[in-house]
């Protein structure tokens, strides 16, 4: 519980999706010019992190590793993420109309997000981490813990520089530089404030 | 020789419709691997390969995708070769490979690929994808290049593993700038990099 706890804050602020890895860049960018869109996205982040990693961690423990299969997981992952998307579009479709509307459009362009697909490959390299590692995934709990954790940390991010973004818009930036220039210098910035979380030791 | 359009399909991407700069597509792995110039190399090469490759066969089988199921075909398609250029990489560069580790299978999800196919393959023969899975693997490759000879220059003052300042500079005084190494310097390169580009591309229009 402890182990999982100290996982779940580091994948959060150390270990952050976006300002450590990159991961889940295109749409970060292309999505945040507001801070309604961009919490929309970062739920569906979350969401489907949530639902789609402990699948894949078990796929992964209990199929792929003890018969050899190694270099099917690229294969395995992506099918088994776009293919619960598309689920969850239908599923969520029927029952929630209202929360449709607000993750319905995101739920596509996330099967091909790298944070999510980068979730499943750090996975698959931390399972053979040893357990003491605070970095290690030991069990299906420690995966749910990684999961959320990812997925909070990339709403974090995009929020927060949807926020910036937003305020951006009243400054004297030079024309070349406008749009897409200053944002990759703040989010660089960004990562620069980030990194002060990386001697977290918890 | 080669048709307007073709020529077109192969040498817009690398200047004024290049996929980092202008498209803001692939940029994940533009910045993870360019802390050295080598990984770059390989990242750029690698990607060059699959997005030319996965151009041609789904342009080939493009007229038989059901609409609906496309991006499922598409993914199956790009995963099958990121899988084959991932085991070739770890038989033949293993040290590369490991220092590449995630970011050769997030190739999959590289939104140059999917971006490439769904704009371009689906609707184009396969000369003029295969050119322009080739013309956007070079312009991704060509930033790739720039940031990580910068980065790995003024990092460590090495390029490819040799050192190039001489030891001299050191002696009086220069220091490597140990900031270039951190992931923040990615960020503000690859937005410096577009400033200029858009700053002597406005010139050109003008």
């Amino acid at each position: 519980m402890e182990h999982a706890l100290s996982l779940f804050v580091r994948t959060i602020f150390a270990d952050n999706m976006i300002f450590a890895f990159f991961l889940g860049m295109c749409s970060f960018l292309a999505v945040s010019k507001d801070v309604k869109t961009s919490a929309g996205l970062g739920v569906a982040v979350i969401f489907v992190q949530t639902i789609t990693l402990p699948v894949n961690y078990l796929l992964q423990v209990h199929v792929l590793a003890p018969l050899g299969l190694g270099y099917l997981s690229f294969i395995l992952f992506i099918a088994v993420i776009a293919a619960i998307t598309q689920l969850v579009e239908m599923i969520v479709e029927k029952v929630s109309p209202s929360l449709y509307s607000t993750l319905g459009i995101f739920l596509p362009l996330i099967a091909v997000n790298c944070a999510i697909m980068g979730g499943r490959l750090f996975m698959q390299q931390r399972v053979l981490l040893d357990p003491e590692n605070v970095k290690a995934i030991a069990n299906l709990g420690d995966a749910f813990a990684f999961a959320i954790g990812s997925g909070l940390g990339w709403m974090l991010a995009i929020v927060c520089l949807a926020g910036i973004r937003e305020k951006m818009e009243y400054n004297n930036v030079p024309k070349p530089l406008q749009g897409i220039g200053i944002t990759f210098i703040t989010v660089g910035l960004m990562a620069l404030a980030f990194m002060c979380f990386s001697g977290l030791n918890i | 020789m080669l048709s307007k359009q073709t020529k077109e399909a192969f040498l817009g991407p690398l200047n004024a419709n290049n996929p980092v700069l202008v498209q803001i597509l692939g940029i994940c792995s533009a910045l993870a691997v360019t802390v050295q110039l080598k990984p770059a190399l390989v990242m750029g090469i690698s990607v060059t390969i699959i997005v030319a490759l996965a151009n041609v066969v789904i342009a080939l089988i493009r007229k038989s995708i059901p609409m609906r199921i496309r991006i499922i075909v598409q993914l199956v398609v790009v995963a099958a070769l990121v899988t084959i250029v991932s085991e070739i990489l770890k038989a033949f560069a293993y040290d590369v490979a490991m220092q590449l580790s995630v970011y050769i299978g997030l190739i999959i999800t590289n939104c140059i690929l999917m971006g490439r196919l769904e704009a371009f393959a689906m609707t184009n023969n396969v000369k003029d994808s295969l050119m322009d899975g080739l013309g956007n693997g070079f312009g991704y490759a060509m930033i790739l290049v720039i940031v990580a000879f910068l980065r790995e220059l003024l990092g460590s003052g090495k390029l490819l593993g040799f050192q190039v300042i001489p030891q001299w500079c050191y002696d009086h005084g220069y220091t490597n700038c140990g900031m270039m190494l951190m992931p923040a310097m990615a960020l503000i390169l690859v937005g410096c990099v577009i400033w200029a580009h858009r700053s002597l591309n406005d010139k050109e229009g003008k």
